[in-house]
């Protein structure tokens, strides 16, 4: 679902097109695009509604492992607080809102630039691709010095496919389902939390 | 924009019922990277053709990079705390 380098690559080539002009102005029309977004945000509930993880997601549902979101989103929460003080140039609900993404940048920067600015838009994607990069590049020292939910955490929306090797493999089998259920939760959750802080 | 959310569990119900029908869902992962291809193609254009953002990118993506970071950073805080509290093996004889 977030195939990274083939996203990149569209996003690039839609800035040549955009710089050079090539594009008549007309694409660049808003209505098209939120009807482009109901219609993704209809499939992407089908894929979590029919994924078989999810059933297993909800089935190994409790309360220690329902924690484990609410430890990201918490942290999250705090670290945007922080940059909010070193960032005087944007709002603390913008800054919340690109670090909601989790890691889901494909869409969070498509909501982002539906409800603020292409220009936060391009923050978010940039911002959350890097979550994921990051986790990708650290999980295993992560789990060596903050534990083992530590990649699970940093690895946010992402915990449930691109980063869940790796995060097996620093924090082990038996946090497996935890980093899947984290991720599930993470997902639905990012075009909530998205909207809610940017409304 | 709530309405989204809406359509999204709209989404989450079809797609628990259709569970067993794996062409439909084969499709609709098919159809999910082309319609985030295309949103992003158009941010794209919308960026590229923005002097003010295309000038600013790099400037873009370090501030970015601090939030990614802050992200990062608050939740292998918070992952540590809740790890120590609720998930770590407890060691019953260790020298105090």
């Amino acid at each position: 679902m977030r195939n990274s380098f083939t996203i990149l690559l569209f996003f690039v080539i839609g800035v040549l097109v955009g710089f050079y002009s090539f594009a008549p102005i007309i694409i660049i029309e808003n209505d098209f695009s939120s009807w482009a977004l109901y219609l993704l945000m209809f499939l992407v509930g089908i894929g979590i509604g029919a994924d078989p993880n999810s059933l297993k997601a909800f089935r190994g549902f409790n309360f220690r492992v329902a924690l484990v979101p609410l430890f990201t989103i918490i942290g999250t929460t705090l670290g945007a607080l922080v940059v909010y003080l070193l960032l005087p140039n944007f709002t603390f609900t913008d800054i919340l809102a690109v670090g909601y993404g989790f890691g889901y940048y494909s869409l969070s920067s498509i909501f982002i630039t539906e409800l603020r600015s292409e220009e936060l838009g391009v923050i978010a994607l940039l911002a959350n691709i890097m979550r994921e990069i990051i986790t990708l590049l650290s999980a295993p020292l992560f789990a060596l010095y903050f534990g083992k939910l530590a990649p699970i955490a940093a690895g946010g929306a992402t915990s449930m496919d691109t980063t869940l090797p790796i995060i097996t493999k620093a924090s082990g089998k038996e946090y497996a389902m935890v980093s899947l259920i984290h991720g599930v939760i993470l997902s639905i959750l990012v075009p909530i939390l998205v909207t809610l802080v940017l409304s | 924009m709530l309405i989204v959310i809406g359509i999204m569990f709209l989404g989450i119900v079809v797609g628990y019922f259709i569970r067993s029908k794996k062409v439909i869902i084969k499709i609709s992962d098919k159809l999910i990277m082309w319609a985030i291809y295309l949103l992003l193609f158009l941010l794209g254009i919308t960026i590229g053709s923005n002097r003010i953002i295309v000038d600013n990118l790099a400037n873009l993506g370090l501030n970015a990079l601090a939030i990614t970071i802050g992200g990062i950073a608050g939740s292998l805080i918070t992952a540590w705390a809740g790890y120590r509290i609720w998930f770590k093996p407890k060691e019953r004889d260790h020298a105090k």
